[in-house]
């Protein structure tokens, strides 16, 4: 359960991207978890939810976007996702295929609210 | 609403602390290895019989986490080696800050083989670089041949599975080739080594591995500088 520290750092970063920005005002933290991240979304979720809440940054959403492990064939080039684990190339069968992507751990947008004149 | 890109790693400082670490074990010619596996697999046992097997003298030292205890230090300290118990008091995993304020009062000079012996546990020491070259997993078989393919995560970053307690296999229904055959559909190309610390057998060959990581770390240009 090493979620909890994860969410934490996302926190610290977005804390120091408000720090950059007085004033702003955010509202959701997108990040990009690979299967091969060795985070659980669903925990990630959980831990996130529970440090924000009754902080000065509730209600702040967090957004995960889930990335499949990917591989490259050596043989034919074509990039592919792979699925139970079946790193063969579906195009052209080659076994030679090369691991891309799926292991992000990434921040990837904050969005903030706009500025606007506060209402009397 | 607007969006303000990010684009960086969520353990972007402990990365940073990696990359320090690591540019720092590349200016002492130091191979550190971070030794991972579920709690139980053998870590301790694989460690105390490679010391052993050193000659005193040799620049080796060890790091050892756990949540609680420093009984794993205390049962590495009895070969003379420099060893130091990092205590999690909690965290399922070593980080990158923990092993570099566990170096604070040691030569660097003095070692050239720094083995970590991470917390017990397939899921979380696997999204923490340490600085480490290599993580070397740990399957015991006393537990399942699937474990590759429910931890992907940790096989996937492994440049060596060490397949432990082989001494076992009578009495145990795990199927070697099926362990293999998963570990490659995780890690196409992992290095495989059987091992039992028991009879003994499988260790040369990992004393073996461990020595030719040493060697082409001391090949490396960077070292050559005298």
């Amino acid at each position: 359960m090493h979620e909890l520290s994860i969410a934490n750092a996302i926190l610290d970063s977005v804390r120091a991207e408000g720090a950059r920005r007085p004033g702003a005002r955010f509202v959701k933290v997108g990040v990009r978890v690979g299967e091969l991240s060795g985070v659980a979304p669903d925990a990630l979720s959980f831990c996130f939810e529970a440090l924000v809440k009754g902080t000065d940054l509730a209600p702040l959403v967090l957004e995960i976007e889930t990335r499949p492990r990917r591989q490259r064939c050596l043989e034919c080039d074509c990039i592919f996702p792979v699925a139970d684990f079946d790193v063969t190339c579906p195009d052209c069968g080659a076994a030679e295929t090369r691991c891309i992507g799926g292991d992000e751990l990434e921040m990837v947008y904050l969005e903030m609210e706009d500025h606007e004149p506060s209402a009397a | 609403m607007s969006q303000v890109p990010l684009e960086r790693k969520v353990l972007s400082e402990n990365d940073r602390i990696a990359a320090e670490l690591r540019a720092r074990f590349a200016e002492h010619g130091i191979l550190c290895l971070n030794l991972v596996s579920s709690p139980g697999a053998g870590k301790t046992t694989l460690l105390e019989r490679t010391l052993e097997g050193f000659p005193r003298g040799e620049r080796v030292a060890v790091l050892t986490g756990d949540i609680q205890t420093d009984n794993d230090a205390r049962r590495l300290a009895r070969f003379g080696f420099p060893v130091k118990q990092i205590t999690t008091a909690g965290a399922c995993h070593l980080d990158a800050r923990m092993v570099e304020r566990a170096l604070e009062d040691w030569r660097l000079e003095d070692v050239n083989l720094l083995l970590v012996e991470n917390v017990g546990n397939l899921v979380c020491p696997a999204s923490y670089d340490l600085g480490e070259a290599a993580k070397v997993v740990i399957l015991s078989v006393a537990e399942g041949e699937d474990k590759p393919l429910k931890y992907p995560a940790m096989f996937f970053r492994a440049e060596l599975l060490v397949l432990s307690k082989i001494d076992l296999l009578p009495h145990v229904p795990f199927n070697m080739a099926s362990a293999r055959e998963n570990a490659q559909r995780v890690r196409p190309g992992i290095e495989m080594m059987d091992v039992s610390c028991t009879t003994g057998a499988g260790l040369e060959k990992w004393r073996e591995w461990l020595e030719a990581r040493r060697r082409a770390i001391r090949r490396e240009p960077a070292n050559q500088v005298r």
